[in-house]
């Protein structure tokens, strides 16, 4: 996979003619999205730009700790991105952190151990980011699922746990459903991949000119190790969250204190 | 039985804040074995007072004892499998009554006779294989006494068992609970807002404050 191609700064700007139309139709039909799509395009240009040196930085440095430093910063802006969509479960930070953690380590360690990429920057960053970004949007869905749920079953869980039932007893399907919903995003888009939408790293690996043989076989590879960074974080996540609706004594908290 | 009765709980001085406000405060009682109904108004906390005897949740201030032993050094999981709450609303899981009931007896480790627990309750032997997502507000409330009773509890508590139902369904889940008074084995500490079944139900009836 030695395929590059140079991009030059005026095709960029060219691009934005796209742009001004975007914002033309919205002025047009009074959407009030003007001023929402010159920030977001500036934004993606100093953004990208800023991680494009980031990145260019680290392969050239060809550290692993550079590599790992930055993984870890991902982890850690993932999981406090992620607490803000699962504002109903209390301390969520932790277990979306470790979530993060593990669902990265575990997949990079195993796409390097099964021999599929070289512990390179050059694999290690891109991947890293793909897994770490769908493990935060899965934990954080499966989290504000059991938020969600975990309100509307109160009475459910609560008369199970006086049938002498352990918190995990009786928060059984409603961590199963959290799980579910965390992971049937990912699903749903596996099974339509190359039908309705061409995913993105195929879409670039054919624009850059590789062999389409190869950029489906790379796709395939990392829609996999998606699914396995999905199901451990979205798993992890509920599994060390839910405990925080329960009370040592195995009672259930009150919804008050749900909020902190 | 009769006024001689082992005592079962022990309430000093009972308190217990929600939001800031007290819903239950310097509340004593003394509850023996055998049948009790409390009555108060709404709000005079009897719910809470039931949670608090199955450690669905704990005072803040007082002391609650169990057969003359500190409710907290009892292990709440084993706690509340001996002294059952039936809940004012019913709350089934998913699946039929017999699912439910096999849930509970195997939680507490008791052979089940499906038949009879549902007798027990007032609910003939067809209500095994029923939805419980089917049934009337009424034959769920009795299906969740039968779940109850699947554990074999020594106590039965019991959060207005009639509250939401109209008087045919009352009649008959009454009619289930006073066949239980008359066994010995079970007692059962009652929660209502309506003094007249609150006679017709407890051999005591405590009056809790407003």
């Amino acid at each position: 996979m030695s395929t590059s191609i140079h991009v030059e700064l005026w095709q960029v700007a060219a691009s934005l003619v796209l742009v001004a139309l975007a914002a033309a139709i919205s002025y047009w039909q009074r959407a009030d999205l003007e001023r929402d799509i010159a920030l977001a395009t500036a934004r993606s240009i100093v953004q990208l730009t800023l991680v494009g040196y980031a990145i260019k930085l680290i392969f050239d440095a060809d550290t692993i700790w550079l590599v790992l430093a930055l993984l870890a910063v991902m982890v850690l802006f993932g999981a406090v991105t992620a607490r803000h969509r699962a504002d109903k479960v209390p301390g969520s930070f932790g277990p979306l952190l470790i979530a993060l953690a593990l669902a990265g380590a575990a997949t990079l360690g195993l796409v390097v151990a099964l021999g599929i990429f070289d512990p390179t920057p050059r694999y290690l960053v891109p991947v890293g980011g793909m897994v770490i970004g769908n493990a935060m949007t899965a934990s954080a869905v499966a989290l504000n699922r059991l938020g969600d749920e975990m309100a509307d079953a109160r009475a459910r869980i609560e008369a199970t746990l006086a049938l002498g039932a352990t918190p995990r007893e009786a928060a059984a399907p409603t961590v199963r459903r959290a799980l579910r919903s965390g992971m049937i995003a990912l699903v749903d888009s596996t099974k339509t991949t190359g039908l309705i939408f061409f995913p993105g790293t195929m879409v670039g690996m054919l624009l850059a000119g590789a062999d389409p043989t190869d950029a489906v076989r790379l796709q395939l590879i990392l829609l996999y190790t998606l699914l396995g960074s999905v199901a451990i974080s979205a798993l992890v996540a509920t599994l060390l969250a839910y405990r925080h609706f329960f009370t040592p004594a195995a009672q259930l908290r009150e919804p008050t204190s749900a909020g902190s | 039985m009769g006024d001689h009765a082992a005592v079962l709980f022990e309430l000093r001085e009972v308190g217990l804040d929600r939001g800031g406000r007290a819903v239950l405060d310097s509340f004593g009682a003394e509850i023996p074995e055998g049948s009790t109904a409390i009555v108060g108004p709404s709000g005079a906390g009897k719910s809470t007072l039931l949670r608090l005897l199955n450690r669905l949740a704990d005072p803040d201030r007082g002391e609650i004892s169990y057969r003359g032993r500190p409710l907290d050094s009892y292990e709440p999981l084993a706690l509340r499998r001996e002294v059952a709450l039936v809940p004012q609303l019913p709350a089934l899981l998913e699946g039929t009554v017999e699912s439910n009931l096999r849930y509970a007896a195997e939680l507490a480790g008791e052979p089940l006779d499906v038949e009879e627990t549902l007798a027990r309750a007032g609910l003939d032997p067809s209500f095994a294989d029923r939805d419980v997502a089917k049934l009337s507000v009424g034959e769920q409330q009795r299906a969740m006494l039968a779940r109850a009773l699947a554990q074999r509890p020594a106590v039965l508590l019991l959060d207005e068992p009639t509250s939401a139902l109209d008087h045919a369904a009352r009649d008959r889940i009454e009619a289930a609970l006073a066949e239980l008074r008359r066994e010995q084995e079970i007692s059962i500490v009652l929660v209502s807002h309506d003094p007249e079944q609150a006679r017709r139900l407890g051999d005591r009836v405590l009056e809790m404050p407003a």
